[in-house]
């Protein structure tokens, strides 16, 4: 039986009839046409889903679409005009950051969290922070340098001030 | 859609939540976090006709400050002890552990209730809960029981949990503010689940230690003895005697490099707790 579930989707409020088996991830790419969260393993482990529920970080493959009635659902695509975001691609691009791209909706988000969190992060906290998602070319060496990169900048820049203080 | 179909229910308050766990003619299952459960439920290996959600429990998300004990909600994340979101009592344990079960975005949903439910040997919560002397508060057809953490889990994946009831709280004791901790786990990648994990816990005002020792198929083990040498100020080279007659002498069958793992593990707890 479908259940009737009201999401706010990058800004805008969409309600439909889904499956209680439907995961977010397939809600988002299929019923929504959202394509940029990525679907890897399924099952958790390689964070190439990983999306913003209600700001916080969450693996779209294993979140149902009817537990997150009413939250508040943030893609790769709705961060297209967020400054930080735009950093992290631009470094990512620099630095390459990838080469197949297959795990890079992932990894932007995430790193986007880790910064939003944690402005300034060296080497080691990177690695850490981003060992929940992954890449099979890169060898990771370049995402650690996109990522230290734009953590650089970002911690130069004066939204990341306001936001340490606010 | 991976999972096989099943039915949903949003429950309002923790008795409608048992009120649908209790049927006996379904398999009905409560979803907490779902960080376990829904990747299980994409491999088609748990088997469930009906899952009951307890994300619209706004009781479940609760801590609360009673005197000399907290009482945690059981659907509260494990960031919300990363991020200090929650009043802590065990002089920074809790935070720490929270803050690296798995990966951020598993931390922002799995919930502490649901770990220790599931009790995975191997799990986080489920080792520190049992260090800290806490309790599970347990609700379900026949009401509320509470009992210690040292008895809530019967082997692995088993609970004492009976028909239709769930934890609603985890009430840990504030912990003296002379003691100190210390913590030690050993992965192959980090981020999974422990191969081996100790916590070691000692206040050297009432001269009082604790050992236990996590991911030893079945209920962590508390290590009394070796606890004992700790107050007695015992060497690095007594204390791995102690703690591997301590393991030989348990009823888990260690091998010996399991063996190995787990006493050089525990004394690194020890070690990180400054002692040592």
């Amino acid at each position: 039986m479908k259940i009737d579930v009201t999401l706010m989707i990058n800004g805008k409020r969409r309600t439909m009839s889904v499956e209680p088996r439907q995961s977010l991830a397939d809600l988002l790419r299929e019923d929504m046409r959202l394509t940029a969260t990525h679907l890897g393993c399924e099952q958790g482990v390689c964070g190439a889903c990983t999306i913003l529920i209600d700001g916080q970080p969450a693996r779209a493959c294993i979140t149902l679409g009817v537990a997150v009635d009413g939250a508040e659902i943030r893609t790769l695509e709705g961060l297209q005009d967020d400054e930080l975001m735009s950093i992290l691609k631009e470094s990512f691009h620099d630095k390459h950051g990838l080469q197949c791209g297959f795990c890079t909706p992932g990894m932007l988000i995430s790193s986007w969290d880790l910064l939003k969190r944690r402005p300034k992060l060296n080497e080691q906290e990177i690695r850490l922070g981003m060992s929940g998602n992954l890449c099979r070319c890169t060898g990771y060496q370049g995402i650690v340098r996109s990522i230290k990169a734009a953590a650089d900048k970002w911690a130069g820049s004066p939204s990341a001030r306001e936001e340490a203080e606010g | 859609m991976k999972p096989a179909p099943f039915a949903y229910h949003r429950a309002t308050s923790l008795e409608d939540a048992v009120a649908q766990l209790d049927d006996v003619d379904t398999i009905v299952r409560p979803l907490a976090g779902g960080q376990s459960l829904v990747p299980m439920l994409n491999l088609r290996l748990a088997p469930v006709n009906k899952l009951v959600d307890l994300g619209g429990i706004d009781a479940l998300k609760r801590a609360e400050e009673q005197g000399d004990r907290i009482r945690y909600g059981a659907m509260l994340p494990h960031a919300a002890f990363e991020d200090r979101r929650v009043p802590d009592g065990s002089n920074g344990l809790m935070p720490f552990v929270g803050g690296q079960i798995a990966y951020r975005a598993v931390r922002t949903r799995g919930t502490i209730g649901g770990a220790i439910s599931l009790a995975d040997p191997a799990a986080d919560w489920l080792l520190t809960v049992v260090a800290l002397e806490a309790e599970i508060s347990v609700f379900g057809p026949q009401g509320p029981r509470t009992l210690p953490a040292g008895e809530f889990v019967t082997g692995p994946y088993l609970t004492a949990l009976d028909h239709a009831e769930l934890i609603d709280a985890i009430v840990v004791p504030n912990r003296p503010k002379t003691e100190r901790w210390g913590h030690y786990k050993a992965t192959r990648k980090i981020g999974e689940y422990a191969e081996s994990m100790a916590i070691a816990l000692f206040d050297k005002e009432s001269n009082k230690a604790r050992l236990v020792l996590g991911a030893v198929n079945g209920p962590p083990l508390v290590l009394e003895e070796s606890a004992a040498e700790i107050s007695k100020g015992a060497n690095a080279d007594k204390l791995s005697l102690v703690i591997q007659h301590e393991l030989v002498a348990s009823d888990r069958g260690f091998s010996p490099s399991k063996l190995h793992l787990h006493r050089t593990v525990s004394l690194r707890a020890i070690q990180n707790a400054g002692l040592l």
